[in-house]
């Protein structure tokens, strides 16, 4: 069991990815990437052995955020971008519960980018799983923070003017401990990553690339083409030279007159200087600096896996801490002598 | 009610001893608690041995007015618990600027305390202060207005030189040019004077007269035959850390006293007896409204059993509950400051769905943020407590200043059909028993609550009868521990939205319940199931079914107050019930019939409201706006009902009150 979940009961019996499908039925566009989403997760939910009582998935609104109903836990599909401030206060109240949040690219940058980047610095035992198809699906297909420059949409017929957000390079400047990016069509990479994510004591953000078949269908066929996807896609391992491409052909140094990181192609005089991934640096500057790899128009240069995973002091630990230390300091609350207070005088009947 | 309290009459004039204050209160460490049995004390301060003129007064209002950094809010604090420890009834209005370093010696930066006393029951802080005590030209001039000639008026004589007098456009000063001849000026040089108290304390001249407001409380002390130890109790405990300080501010507090006991000018002194027919026998203290709605709030979760979660966002005049919640962590209180009003709900609401009495306090331009959240918690159909504090709006308003304009953001301040119960305190100690019949609403009914407050009944203060904890409601709930549906195969299951047939409560199923996993949120439910269900029909009884919950909610029966068969019903919400009953009375004495009634809960109203209404000629509504609670009464009952109302930051005057209910009564 891990650490950050230690508090959390254990399932009696052993589980299977049945025990995780509700009797709802599923009401995503056929095609949708969220499904394979909903797989791994019902998948990997086994592994964790926890008591399904004990798990809860909130969300906010959008159409990854309906995948709560789907989940044979407790949940909560909740409004627009509020997700993490209503999971704070549950996570915050309740150690014994694994809270997981599920969030769109619409519903987490944008109405809610402030709770989630509070979430973030704040470290409550949270895994937030923030589904990124680079487009509001449910209200049929405008852009969202995360779409490219120049999007053709309903709302921008003549094309997007404002600048993405990276929601890596952002979580990584929120102070976020775990960041983590993923691809809903690989199984495999996807599970590893919850599983890492799932073990992180404190708040986790993995990102999952989900292609919206309806309104921006093959947003990541870069990353998911066999050909192309040698060339864009850089597979983070900790302790791993960071290397990728036809046999391994480009890797990513520093570049040592910026400091800034770079893609070169893997020489005898370069080899010694790849870059070994260090997802557990104390520091922040080299995850984000691998974030700002990735071209927002074609995709080249995306990291995916896990780019940071440090432990910080975590929310619901040290609020419980200080109760406890109120108790040791000022005793049990005793409500009487409270009401009293100091000053007082009696009226004799 | 009969008592046993001595009449201080009989010690008046004090020849008991004359060992001075430092006695008194020897014995007691400075944070000990303090009880007192009233009447006992005027023995205490025992160093009265002058022969001046005493006179007994059945009731007085004093003002303390000066700078916002002269400490007034403090001094009228202490010329408070003086009062509260003395027995009197009382009751208080602090008002200050929203700015927290005004201008010194401005008109914006005048901060005052207004203190009303007396040896009977009262209602208010009083209309017109008999003495004012002004710290500066600025002080005077803010306040001069509200004083009636003959009253009292210390100034302090040392600011009023030039620059501060030209500051607040005095071309001549006041205490020369014969324009307070009407008052019964008494100069003080209350700042050398306290500067020469201090000489031996080694403080800098700043340092020593940031004392002066203490020697002005002394001074005051003196006058009105105020126990001084709480206050020399007080300042030792508050600079602890600091004795020099500490015994600095003792020593400015006696030089004030001193100063009233020796000087010609206070030829008088007066007393005001303890209002021992005016409290039910008990035990008591002074009390502000967010202590007690913040006492209330523990109380309730300890009622309950449940831990108390509050989620909330720094706002005036909200912010004291916040803070004093966070002082209580050992009864398992949770506190958090979110980054904004929504986060501060949301945090509330998902802790709510985890089991805690979750609390979210606020006021109102946070409600107005808050609205949408509130609309999941009714969907949701899980207790939650939304306390706001009205202040004056719109927009930021007047942060500092009270107002009653948020009653119908409450009641419908949501999409949708939202109906959301509403509970509204009537007094400060009066916070503490609503705060506790919210809670009893929210976790019966599994619904969020509204406890609207103001800034008014936030910040004054009054005697409070501690209760008894076997007193206190039993607020127990029971979660949902298992199956309660059986479906048409005999399989048991558990339905989110079966209700209470009662209540019509939903079950309160927390995470970590085996076998009770289930899904909410806010799209429209199934009956029952709680599945979604986009059906006309279901969303149409959905719909009317949350309503007939909040419709059903138990309150009790609204009570008049009659006892002259009046034609004329006033009838007020939340914290005009002060200043109407004051009205009231003046009223009846001087043979002028008039019934009262005073609602509690505006949502549902109490059952016979409309009974109430139709029996009487005219129904007049006092309110802090623009005829809120009017406008509900006269749709929901077709009464024609008349507001008078006030938009002016302040509590209404009992006087201006009584006036316009006077005319009421004759049209
Ligand atoms: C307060 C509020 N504003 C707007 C909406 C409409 N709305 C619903 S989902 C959504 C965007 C969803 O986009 P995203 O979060 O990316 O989720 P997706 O549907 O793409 O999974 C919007 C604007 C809403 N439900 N609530
Ligand atoms: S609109 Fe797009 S994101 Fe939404 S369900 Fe359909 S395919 Fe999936
Ligand atoms: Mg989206």
């Amino acid at each position: 069991m891990t650490e950050a979940l230690s508090l959390v009961p254990k399932a009696e019996a052993k589980q299977s990815m049945k025990d995780f499908k509700s009797d709802q039925e599923v009401r995503w566009c056929p095609g949708c990437g969220d499904y394979a989403v909903l797989a791994a997760v019902q998948g990997f939910m086994p592994e964790l052995g926890l008591a399904k009582e004990n798990i809860v998935f909130v969300s906010g609104i959008g159409c990854s955020s309906r995948f709560p109903y789907y989940m044979n836990t407790y949940g909560m599909h909740s409004i627009h971008g509020r997700a993490p401030a209503i999971a704070t206060g549950l996570a915050s109240s309740r150690r014994d519960l694994s809270v997981w949040v599920v969030t769109g690219d619409g519903d987490a940058l944008s109405i809610g980018g402030n709770h989630l980047i509070h979430a973030l610095r704040r470290n409550v035992n949270l895994k937030i799983l923030l589904f990124n198809n680079r487009i509001y699906g449910l209200t049929k297909g405008q852009y969202s923070p995360t779409s490219e420059v120049g999007k053709i949409t309903k709302s921008t017929p003549m094309g997007s003017l404002d600048a993405p957000f990276n929601p890596v390079s952002l979580a990584i400047g929120a102070e976020a401990g775990f960041v983590a990016r993923t691809v809903d069509s690989d199984r495999k990479h996807l599970t590893e990553v919850l599983r890492q994510a799932a073990d992180h004591p404190g708040t986790a953000l993995v990102e999952i690339y989900q292609n919206c078949n309806i309104f921006n269908d093959g947003a990541f066929d870069a990353l998911k083409d066999k050909q192309q996807a040698e060339e864009a896609v850089i597979r983070l391992e900790h302790g791993q030279p960071i290397r990728f491409g036809a046999d391994g052909s480009k890797g990513v140094v520093r570049d040592p007159a910026t400091g800034d990181l770079k893609v070169v192609t893997v020489t005898a005089e370069t080899e010694a200087r790849i870059l070994v991934h260090d997802a557990h640096a104390a520091s922040p500057t080299t995850a984000f600096a691998l974030s700002r790899l990735a071209d927002p128009d074609t995709l080249h240069h995306t990291p995916i896996g896990v780019l940071r995973s440090v432990e910080r002091p975590v929310y619901d630990t040290l609020m419980a801490d200080q109760l406890d230390a109120a108790i040791e300091q000022h005793g049990k609350g005793d409500l009487s002598a409270l009401l009293a207070g100091n000053d007082t005088w009696t009226v004799v009947g | 009610m009969t008592s046993q309290v001595s009449s201080p009459a009989e010690k008046a004039d004090g020849s008991d001893g004359a060992e001075g204050a430092e006695s008194a209160e020897s014995a007691e460490s400075a944070d000990a608690a303090h009880d007192t049995v009233v009447g006992e004390q005027r023995s205490t301060p025992g160093r009265r041995a002058s022969d001046k003129e005493v006179r007994r007064l059945d009731r007085v209002i004093i003002r303390f007015a000066g700078d916002s950094g002269d400490g007034m809010q403090l001094t009228g604090d202490r010329f408070t618990s003086e009062t509260a420890a003395f027995g009197n009834d009382l009751s208080t209005l602090p008002n200050f600027p929203a700015e927290i370093r005004a201008p010194a010696g401005t008109l914006p930066g005048v901060s005052s305390f207004q203190l009303h006393f007396a040896d009977h029951d009262i209602l208010t802080p009083g209309d017109a202060p008999n003495v004012l005590v002004a710290m500066n030209p600025a002080a005077l001039k803010a306040n001069i207005g509200d004083v009636p000639r003959g009253a009292d008026i210390i100034v302090n004589t040392d600011e009023f030189t030039k620059r501060p007098m030209a500051k607040v456009g005095y071309e001549t000063s006041p205490l020369e040019d014969g324009s307070l001849e009407a008052y019964n000026v008494h100069p003080v040089p209350l700042t050398t004077m306290t500067i020469e108290a201090l000489k031996d304390f080694g403080l800098s001249r700043k340092e020593a007269e940031r004392s002066k407001n203490m020697f002005a409380l002394g001074l005051l002390s003196w006058m009105y035959h105020r126990p001084t130890e709480g206050t020399e109790r007080f300042l030792r405990a508050k600079f602890a850390k600091k004795p020099q300080i500490a015994e600095a501010n003792v020593a400015a507090f006696r030089a004030g006293w001193n100063f009233g006991e020796t000087t010609e000018d206070f030829a008088v002194s007066y007393e005001v007896n303890p209002a021992t027919r005016a409290f039910p026998p008990g035990t008591y203290r002074n009390i502000s409204g967010n202590l007690a709605l913040s006492y209330g709030l523990i109380a309730a979760g300890q009622q309950a059993d449940l831990p108390l979660y509050l989620g909330s966002y720094p706002i005036t005049p909200a912010s004291d509950i916040l803070h004093e919640l966070s002082r209580h962590k050992n009864f398992g209180v949770r506190t958090f400051q979110a980054e904004d009003e929504i986060a501060a709900i949301g945090a509330a609401l998902g802790a709510a769905f985890g089991g805690q009495l979750a609390v979210t306090t606020t006021s109102g331009p946070g409600v107005a943020l808050k609205s949408e959240t509130i609309g999941l918690a009714v969907s949701l159909e899980l207790p939650l407590l939304v306390v706001a504090i009205q202040r004056g709006g719109p927009s930021t308003g007047l942060p500092t200043k009270t107002e009653q304009a948020d009653l119908l953001q409450a009641m419908y301040g949501r999409n949708g059909e939202a109906p959301v119960p509403i509970v509204a305190p009537r007094t400060p100690a009066d916070c503490f028993d609503a705060a506790m019949d919210a809670a009893r609403i929210a976790l019966t009914y599994r619904t969020p609550v509204f406890l609207l407050s103001d800034g008014y009944l936030a910040n004054g203060s009054e005697p409070w009868r501690i209760p008894e904890i076997d007193e206190l409601p039993d607020l127990r709930v029971q979660f949902a521990t298992g199956p309660n549906h059986e479906l048409a195969d005999g399989t048991e299951v558990f339905w989110p939205y079966k209700r209470d047939p009662q209540t019509l409560a939903r079950p309160w199923a927390v995470p970590g319940t085996p076998g009770l996993e289930h899904r909410i949120g806010g799209i429209e439910k199934q009956d029952g199931t709680g599945n979604i269900s986009y059906d006309p029909a279901n969303h149409d009884f959905m719909v009317r079914t949350r309503q007939a919950k909040i419709d059903g909610i138990e309150v009790p029966d609204l009570e008049v107050d009659d006892p002259d068969h009046a034609r004329t019903l006033v009838l007020g919400w939340g914290s005009t019930y002060g200043p109407i009953t004051a009205a009231v009375r003046r009223l009846r004495a001087a043979g002028t019939p008039i019934a009262q009634a005073h609602l509690r809960h505006l949502n549902p109203f109490p059952r016979n409201l409309g009974e109430i209404l139709a029996r009487y000629e005219k129904v007049v509504v006092p309110e802090m706006n623009l005829g809120q609670l009017a406008t509900l009464l006269r749709a929901k009952y077709l009464v024609d009902a008349h507001s008078y109302n006030q938009v002016n930051g302040m509590p209404f005057k009992a006087e201006q009150l009584a006036t316009a209910l006077k005319e009421a009564t004759h049209d």
